[in-house]
């Protein structure tokens, strides 16, 4: 039973944090992709930006959490969305409006992106450093859940940290929200109506312009979430961008390009794909050992590939889905 | 009408043989500036410099042909320098006896077959469907055998490597010339590409950025942790040199030896691309980056002349990698930055030209010398500002200044790609098309 709770540990809990972070994340990228049609590559960098406000504002304010009775990283979460939204409103005013105005090919607005990108890699890390740091100061420290199995057998606990607790019910959170969002509000109509027909939606009345600045803010919104949550459950790393981007890409080229619930689906698609890969299926196989005939022996290390080699995995699924279902699982609008 | 149209076609005739006058005052400047740099930091740096600069060059015309004559753009040309590197490393590098001595070689041979056997079968499965075998049960036969025969020979591999990494360091090179595994490296990065591009090629462009720039960070990824292979990050020196070394010629003489090949491999890949451009070939290409459907409509194999030209590119890239590896004499995984190997070849081509040759290289020169120039400034200015800040504000200078420093050059690199496309999408030396009356 012992080795059914490491899987649980090392492959359930694990696998639904990165997939977590993955679809949050690739619903941004979806979103931005629905309205403007391009492949925003600066949104792994509007991540670290979100989870670096967090650290600032956590560093300014330390001890704002203990009164709430949650995390301080957690409380400065909405203030950080904000300025990450203010953030994405502004990239795009000043860089890609121009460009947009021009009627340039998509494939400039990603060159435009990859520009942003580097600008907001040389500023997070002209003042954050290169070093990882840890979002929660000295004095506050991760709680750390261990849950007893109800089984003779097993002797160990599952383990489960406060952020990843939280970070699973902000992801339900934002799923809800993003879904009410869409489906309820006039705002998120336009938005389904823009990213289905853009002309056919200016022709109706509604504001594009006005559409653009709000589909930033929700991405610059979600990304600031993101960013944080990953930053929480391991440290804040300045240097992650091209590490996440092509997660992210593959999360929601998967789930069909402008599709935002394929994009969740996708995010967990690849979170799970790179954590089984990683896994050491030794140790699942040596239990039931003796049901294999003699000659087979078993190596002491039967991972997919070393996690070194992690970012293969989304590499992998993405040229997978490429090459046999462009469109992605669930069919998207636009490949 | 009639009249309209030959006036209209004379003027257009006339166009290119004007003066060439932004092209010389350009080269001009960039000439007083390599006299400038010559004078100031004296002949040995400035011949490096002028290398560098060089396979740069080379680089950049690899993606100038990509994204200037057809409109693809590689976010990967990391990974292809980074091959063309390994490939020069291992083609050049002398035979390491304590691997060849022993019977590893046969155990990895031995491996490599059994890989080769595996592929074999798992294609040899998916065809199932051939001799009656249902396509569903097809599939999943195919799908399990590939996951077993991976993780059998995978383990198999994992011992190989884990004892040459313990009894011989790493399997050595082969003790051939440089310019063989400049070639070999090409060809190498040719082969990625074609990879690459026949699954991306037919799909929206973003695509292929994506794929590209995964691949560069998975090449990186494999070269750095395949301590067998590439000794990983303890790096590999001393490469040789196609040309005789410093040790024997002093280091000014022998540098301009080496800058006299790669100007001799410029002259020649750009006499090329220049007859390539201005053949029928060329002007498909640049048909089908303008107006795509019009020219498929025209009948041209819009997919296969693409992947003809990434993979050129990608080869172009390979070559230039593998020389900038055996100028610098190293083979350092770690050296290979998606900012120095993409992004800076990105801005020496959308600066100089996109489709320019002639721009291209302006580009490469005069960008490579603001970058190294750019080093100490950004130094200087931090320096200055931490001391500014201490004195005015009594603010403590956190400790990696320099290494934060060198980030500034990050922002600028990026804001001069977004400039550069907001206010000259064209370059300095701009595309001219040529139109035949």
């Amino acid at each position: 039973m012992n080795e059914l709770v490491f899987f649980i540990n090392n492959v359930i809990i694990a696998g639904s944090v990165t997939g977590s972070i993955y679809a949050i994340g690739a619903v941004g990228v979806t979103l931005v992709f629905s309205i403007m049609r391009f492949a925003h590559f600066a949104h792994a960098d509007m991540m670290t930006f979100g989870a670096f406000m967090v650290l600032l504002l956590t560093m300014a304010f330390p001890g704002v959490g203990g009164a709430v009775g949650l995390p301080t990283p957690i409380v400065m979460l909405p203030l950080a969305m904000v300025l990450t939204a203010l953030l994405a409103v502004g990239i795009d005013k000043a860089f890609y409006k121009p460009l947009r105005a021009h009627g340039v090919k998509p494939i400039v607005m990603v060159i435009a992106s990859l520009g942003v990108t580097l600008m907001l890699q040389g500023l997070i890390r002209l003042f954050a450093g290169t070093g990882s740091q840890n979002l929660y100061l000295a004095g506050e420290r991760k709680e750390i859940y261990r849950l007893d199995v109800p089984f003779e057998l097993a002797t160990r606990p599952i383990i489960v940290t406060e952020p990843q607790i939280i970070l699973f019910i902000l992801t339900i959170v934002c799923v809800v929200g993003l879904h009410l969002f869409l489906n309820r509000t006039r705002l998120g109509k336009a938005m389904r109506a823009m990213s289905d027909n853009p002309d056919l939606a200016r022709a109706s009345g509604i504001n594009t312009n006005h559409i653009v600045a709000v589909t930033w803010v929700v991405a610059g919104g979600l990304a600031a979430i993101a960013g944080t949550l990953l930053s929480l459950d391991v440290t804040f790393k300045p240097d992650l961008s091209f590490f996440l981007l092509l997660p992210i890409f593959a999360a929601a080229i998967v789930g069909g390009v402008g599709h935002p619930y394929g994009a969740i689906a996708g995010g967990f698609v690849v979170g799970f794909a790179e954590t089984l890969a990683v896994f050491n299926w030794t140790v699942l196989l040596r239990p039931i050992a003796h049901l294999f005939p003699e000659w087979v022996e078993i190596p002491r290390n039967l991972a997919f590939v070393g996690t070194e080699y992690k970012i293969v995995v989304p590499f992998f699924i993405l040229v997978a889905i490429l090459v046999w279902r462009p469109t992605g699982i669930f069919k998207g609008k636009v490949i | 009408m009639n009249a309209q149209r030959t006036e209209r076609r004379e003027d257009i005739i006339a166009a290119p043989s004007r003066f060439p006058l932004r092209e010389v005052i350009l080269f001009g400047t960039l000439l007083v500036a390599v006299l400038g740099v010559y004078a100031v930091m004296g002949t040995a740096y400035s011949t490096r410099m002028l290398v560098e600069a060089s396979c740069y060059a080379i680089l950049a015309l690899g993606l100038t042909i990509q994204w200037g004559y057809a409109g693809q753009f590689n976010a990967g040309v990391m990974g292809f320098v980074a091959l063309g590197a390994f490939a020069t490393m291992f083609l050049s590098v002398p035979v390491n006896d304590a691997f060849w001595g022993t019977e590893l070689p046969g155990e990895l041979g031995r491996v490599l077959l059994y890989g080769a056997a595996a592929a074999m079968l798992v294609y040899g499965a998916t065809k199932l469907d051939r001799v009656g075998v249902p396509k569903k049960l097809r599939t999943l036969i195919a799908i399990i055998l590939a996951v077993v025969l991976y993780l059998v020979v995978i383990s198999m591999m994992r011992g190989v490597t884990g004892e040459i990494q313990s009894r011989a360091g790493f399997i050595g090179g082969l003790g051939l010339p440089a310019w063989s595994g400049w070639i070999v490296g090409g060809a190498l990065a040719g082969a990625i590409g074609y990879f690459i591009g026949h699954i991306c090629l037919g799909l929206r462009s973003d695509y292929l950025a994506i794929a590209t720039l995964g691949i560069a960070e998975i090449i990186k990824a494999f070269l750095k942790n395949s301590d067998w292979l590439t000794r990983g990050t303890a790096t590999v020196s001393p490469l040789p040199w196609p040309t005789p070394g410093p040790s024997e010629l002093g280091f000014t003489l022998a540098r301009s030896l080496y800058l006299s090949v790669t100007a001799a491999m410029i002259a020649v890949i750009f006499f090329l691309l220049h007859r390539a451009y201005h053949a029928p070939w060329g002007r498909m290409i640049r048909a089908i980056r303008d107006n795509e459907i019009s020219a498929s409509a025209m009948g041209k194999d819009i997919n296969k002349r693409r992947l003809e030209i990434f993979v050129l590119g990608c080869i172009l890239m390979g070559i230039g990698g593998g020389a900038l590896a055996s100028f610098n004499s190293i083979f350092d995984p770690n050296g290979f930055l998606p900012l120095n190997h993409t992004f800076l070849v990105l801005v020496m081509v959308i600066l100089g030209g996109p489709g320019n040759n002639l721009g291209t290289i302006f580009g490469a020169v005069a960008v490579y010398i603001i970058w190294l120039m750019s080093e100490p400034l950004a130094l200087f200015l931090m320096h200055g500002a931490a001391a500014l800040g201490e004195g005015w504000f009594g603010w403590e200078p956190p400790g990696n200044l320099d290494s934060r420093a060198l980030q500034a050059r990050v922002f600028v690199i990026g804001l001069l790609i977004t400039l550069v496309l907001r206010f000259a999408p064209q370059g300095l030396l701009p595309e001219k098309v040529k139109h035949h009356g």
